[in-house]
């Protein structure tokens, strides 16, 4: 049948297919969603995943470690109810002891080493700058989680409905995004520290204090709008697309195209700026804490550890050391995890 | 210059004075919300002392009355009323004295990170993948990585206590080197970063293969039109960077105890004196404002094809 211009039906072409050939056609890779192939160029970086994985390390140590560890952040170890305070509890160097402690250990007990030694006040510095990262880090992610929902909702609404409202929210963003945030900052903490301390009194949000409430009130109002402006953007684009206008052909509601159908198409832009939002929280917060303006005392951040230890710098720098040591590492683990992330996901983003 | 680059120009400047307006507003009133009021907390006076103090700095006007003189006094006298803590003087006299040590030690660390930064970036970017430029990316890292206030105590704690090289108080000029220093490293490792990824971005442009193709000298390439071009997304960092180096010298002031305008109102805040605070947020804010904008207008003048929308 190798006559090309005939019209008779080749028959030889409709026989069915061989076991061989049919093997040929399996797919021999699973099909693959989107985010299992992000997953897996996020974990073909190596980079990433050592920032991964530290980042975990420090965050699992920070919430685990003081379940078990025999002393406190805030007990002051030479203050003994009924006796003179016993200083020789105060300024330990690492891995030393005070005198009762000394006393014990000759009388034959196991203490539990001070492995940073211990502050000006006699608290464990150990265990202070791991209850530290645990305030810096719990900081960082609400305070992420609150710009990430209001910046949503914002962006979402400016750029799905356009026109003036768009305008209207566009300008006002564009009014916050060109305050200078710092200062600002500073200014809101200040005030609110003096403002919200007596109003909080004997309510439930007292126990967290009123510095860390109102840190994430100043991030809920400055720093939603760059957040808004990526999300604006990406709906602006989206909603041009063909099933949005399929799903409101077939009588869709706004919320529920914004909902159902331009978020979820824009959730990996929307990881990855939290996720690089974090760490940028936490330098706030720690730059806060510098200034005074950050968690109440006795409660450490790694931010008010460092200011502490500039009291005493020149015969006790490893307490500056340390917290320094420990911010720098989340901050750039986060950052490098970040970019990973936005490699792995959106490689479009990429700078 | 064209209409519409014209236009964005008078656009960025109504935008800058609406933000200037804002941060002036918003101060006042957030400032004036705080309980109290700013004779509190000192010791017990008297009502008839307290009226007579407050009558006497204005404060027994209303709100909006007050407002407006402020608006006014700043706008036409450029005055910011006076300072409640340090008497006798006046705000802007404080803020003025502050700003000769600050803009020495801002102006010093702005050109360092520049100096430094481009050529840096430039080696990196020409280098790409090399063991150097690896280097080079580390540190810099690094240094963006690390806050200004640890940076600071870092540098302090080497070079001042432990090896006793150089002064730990700012107050001398020999003492401003650390601050300097401290201040820049941060803007540097930024540039360095910014220039190398905008070179990379320029040698991979048609008309650097052209340049090649023509035989143009190695050299000529890289100053001529490689280096010439890849500095113009390093404009727009000038505002920013600038922002940086106002609220990094807030905490790098109070760790080198230099007297200049960070440390004034860092402890203006802690004494509650409120026009003190106010004018020095204003100060600097309009100072940020109006650098953001020149950088931005230099930015579309340079290059007009880019759309900053």
């Amino acid at each position: 049948m190798s006559n090309k211009f005939t019209m008779h039906v080749d028959v030889d072409a409709f026989i069915p297919a061989t076991e061989d050939e049919k093997a040929y056609m399996v797919q021999m890779r699973p099909s693959s969603t989107f985010f299992k192939d992000g997953m897996k160029r996020l974990l073909k970086n190596r980079v990433a995943t050592i920032s991964l994985i530290i980042i975990l390390l420090i965050t699992l140590s920070s919430i685990f470690i003081p379940m078990f560890w025999p002393y406190s952040y805030d007990s002051m170890l030479g203050v003994r109810p009924g006796k003179p305070v016993d200083a020789s509890f105060n300024n330990l160097a690492p891995m030393t002891y005070g005198r009762t402690e000394l006393q014990r250990i000759e009388a034959g007990e196991q203490v539990f080493p001070h492995i940073f030694g211990t502050d000006s006040s006699g608290r464990d510095y150990f265990i202070r700058v791991v209850y530290g990262t645990r305030i810096s880090l719990a900081v960082g992610f609400f305070a992420s989680i609150i710009v990430l929902i209001i910046g949503m909702t914002v962006g979402s609404v400016a750029g799905y409905c356009g026109g003036k409202v768009d305008l209207i929210i566009m300008r006002v963003v564009d009014i916050i995004y060109s305050l200078p945030d710092m200062l600002m900052v500073i200014l809101l903490a200040s005030v609110l520290k003096m403002t919200l301390g007596p109003a909080l009194e004997g309510t439930a949000l007292e126990k967290i204090g009123s510095n860390i409430i109102s840190l994430f009130i100043v991030f809920g109002v400055l720093y939603w709008v760059s957040m808004s402006r990526l999300i604006r953007g990406q709906i602006l684009s989206l909603r041009e697309q063909e099933y949005v206008l399929a799903s409101r052909a077939a009588g869709a509601k706004g919320g529920w195209i914004i909902r159902k159908h331009l978020l979820p198409n824009c959730i990996s832009v929307v990881i990855i700026s939290t996720a690089l939002q974090i760490p940028n929280a936490i330098f706030t917060e720690s730059y806060l804490s510098f200034l005074g303006l950050g968690v109440n005392a006795p409660m450490p951040s790694l931010g008010s550890l460092a200011s502490d230890a500039l009291n005493g710098l020149s015969s006790y720098p490893f307490r500056m050391v340390i917290p320094a040591i420990v911010i720098s590492l989340i901050v750039l683990s986060l950052n490098l995890f970040g970019d990973g992330l936005r490699d792995a996901f959106d490689p479009k983003l990429r700078t | 210059m064209n209409s519409k680059t014209l236009k964005y120009i008078i656009k960025r400047v109504l935008l800058a004075i609406v933000t200037v307006w804002v941060v002036i507003t918003v101060t006042f009133f957030v400032m004036h919300a705080v309980p109290g009021g700013p004779f509190m907390g000192e010791k017990a006076i008297s009502a008839a002392a307290q009226a007579a103090l407050e009558a006497k700095y204005g404060l027994d006007k209303p709100l909006l009355e007050q407002y407006f003189t402020y608006l006014k006094d700043i706008v036409t006298k450029f005055d910011f009323g006076p300072s409640l803590k340090q008497r006798g003087r006046m705000v802007v006299d404080i803020i003025s004295d502050g700003m000769k040590t600050s803009v020495k030690l801002g102006v010093v660390a702005a050109c360092l990170a520049a100096v430094i930064g481009i050529p840096l970036g430039a080696v990196a970017a020409l280098r790409r993948n090399k063991l150097i430029d690896k280097i080079i990316m580390v540190i810099t890292t690094a240094f963006v990585s690390m806050p200004s206030f640890i940076m600071g105590s870092l540098l302090l704690v080497l070079f001042a206590i432990k090896l006793a090289l150089l002064p730990a108080n700012g107050s001398t000029s020999q003492g401003l080197i650390l601050p300097i220093i401290t201040l820049a490293l941060y803007p540097m490792a930024y540039i360095t970063r910014l220039t190398r990824s905008s070179m990379l971005d320029v040698l991979g442009q048609d008309y650097i293969r052209t340049a090649k193709a023509k035989g143009v000298s190695g050299g000529k390439i890289i100053f001529g039109h490689a280096l010439k071009n890849s500095l113009i997304p390093v404009i727009t960092y000038f505002g920013p960077m600038l922002a940086y180096i106002v609220t990094g010298s807030l905490v790098v002031e109070q760790i080198f105890a230099v007297p200049g305008i960070g440390r004034a109102f860092v402890s203006s805040i802690t004494n509650r004196d409120y026009p003190m605070v106010m004018g020095t947020t204003i100060v600097l804010a309009v100072l940020i404002v109006v650098m953001n904008l020149v950088s931005d207008i230099l930015y579309k003048i340079v290059d007009p094809r880019i759309n900053l929308e």
